[in-house]
């Protein structure tokens, strides 16, 4: 299993790498953690003639707490996540989901932009950027923009952000005091996607749901969120299970993952609700 | 495609060589430094085999380019050797403890859970097996792996102890 060949690039800063994917357009790709692209061009079914490495740019780094946003860059990994206190603090959830993604060795060095860039419907990061209604800052040749979370996935591996465009930076609204929050993933085995995970918030009168792996982008539900914000449980999980779209595949068939959906949406909500001050 | 030059440390050593940039580190380990215990078992980044320490983190050399780690400090099962060269801590533990039976998840289970050892001396067993989850084995059901990590903690600890 070795990819085809390709040019390696290791830039130091956003505006060579950006000026690298103009020069080569479709022929590059940049490169995080590596952990879903390298089995990709393993299989040959990822091939480019130029990999840029996204490793040595200092501005793609770092975790910052402040009272009202934390914002993460985008090279940030799953491991730091999880090791931050500051941020377990801030916002509990990124912790207790970033905890459930893969193994140990992919959490090292799989990175919370690569996760939430990919467009992998199994990936964690999207659900639980949407239910936190967070930002993704975008750099390319025409300057920066930021585009919602909620706003970002348009179909499995289609997402707002244009081929020379790199995600950089995640803004999140820190939770008011009072708001619980909890993270549920039904797997198949450890280190497994998503057979459905739900991402909870509620308190002070507010609630955002969003799941994982259950359609082909990630599904926040305005309805649902309002319903939970409500105290209606049963009407939140009723408008869940409306919106999401599972297939049959390994994972099960389709009445099979709408009852996990079911089940994972009210332990979440159980537990966020226990957590809500 | 040409080919980069590459300079690791490994196992404390600076190596040099030649390696096109899609060559895997696995590879570079296997082939062109002939050190061989990271061994190739699934290539699919699933079980662990391939698991090498990578500037402090444990890393599954099977899933990263060497050109990804140039300049990198590298450990593998053959670098966790006493300075004799007699086994270390957790080589003889899982000896002791019969924490393998073909030996094939070896190499990448002990480089696994000295890193763990690293972060957290005193696991309980539950932080062994959720610390091991990247690591597969098919023959010992695991039971024993466990018991050697937590006897090699133990040691381990001692050890500072009586350095102190």
């Amino acid at each position: 299993m070795i990819p085809a060949g390709f040019e390696y690039h290791r830039p130091g800063d956003i505006a060579s790498a950006i000026g690298i994917l103009q020069e080569h357009g479709d022929e590059a790709r940049v490169i995080a953690g590596g952990h879903s692209l390298i089995p990709m061009m393993k299989l040959r079914m990822a091939e480019m003639g130029h990999l840029v490495d996204l490793q040595a740019i200092d501005e793609l780094k770092g975790i910052e707490v402040g009272s009202d946003t934390v914002t993460l860059g985008a090279m940030v990994t799953q491991h730091e996540l999880i090791t931050h206190d500051g941020l377990a603090a801030a916002i509990p959830l990124i912790r207790e989901a970033a905890l459930q993604i893969a193994d140990p060795q992919v959490r090292y060095v799989g990175t919370v932009g690569g996760n939430v860039a990919n467009g992998d419907p199994g990936n964690d990061m999207p659900g639980l950027m949407q239910c936190l209604n967070a930002t993704f800052d975008l750099s390319g040749p025409d300057g920066n923009r930021s585009v919602a979370a909620r706003e970002f996935y348009e179909a499995a591996y289609f997402t707002a952000r244009e081929d020379e465009e790199i995600l950089t930076r995640i803004s999140i609204p820190v939770p008011g005091a009072g708001v619980g929050q909890a993270y549920e993933k039904q797997k198949r085995k450890i280190g497994d996607y998503a057979t459905a995970a739900a991402a909870v918030m509620v308190g002070n009168g507010t609630a955002s749901v969003a799941m994982t792996n259950l359609a082909d982008t990630p599904v926040w539900s305005e309805s649902a969120s309002a319903a939970l914000a409500d105290g209606d449980v049963n009407g939140c999980v009723a408008a869940m299970l409306d919106a999401i779209e599972p297939v049959a595949d390994n994972r099960g068939p389709v009445e099979f993952k709408k009852h996990v959906a079911g089940v994972m949406l009210r332990r979440a909500i159980d537990r966020a609700q226990n957590r809500a001050g | 495609m040409s080919k980069m030059h590459v300079k690791l440390t490994v196992n404390g050593k600076e190596v040099e060589g030649l390696a096109e940039p899609r060559t895997l580190l696995i590879h570079f380990l296997r082939e062109d430094l002939k050190i061989t215990g990271p061994h190739i078992g699934c290539e699919t980044s699933h079980c662990g085999a391939c698991t090498v320490d990578i500037d402090g983190k444990s890393v599954k050399s099977c899933t990263t380019f060497v050109a990804q780690v140039n300049g990198a400090d590298i450990t593998t099962v053959e670098g966790l050797t006493n300075d004799d060269g007699s086994l270390g801590v957790l080589q003889e533990m899982f000896r002791e403890h019969h924490g393998l039976q073909c030996g094939f998840c070896t190499p990448g289970m002990i480089t696994r859970a000295h890193r763990l050892l690293q972060e957290n001396p005193n696991p309980t067993e539950e932080e062994i097996r959720f610390g091991m989850a990247g690591n597969l084995c098919r023959c010992t059901g695991y039971q024993n792996i466990v018991k050697a990590i937590s006897a090699s903690a133990d040691m381990l600890n001692a050890q500072k102890e009586a350095a102190e």
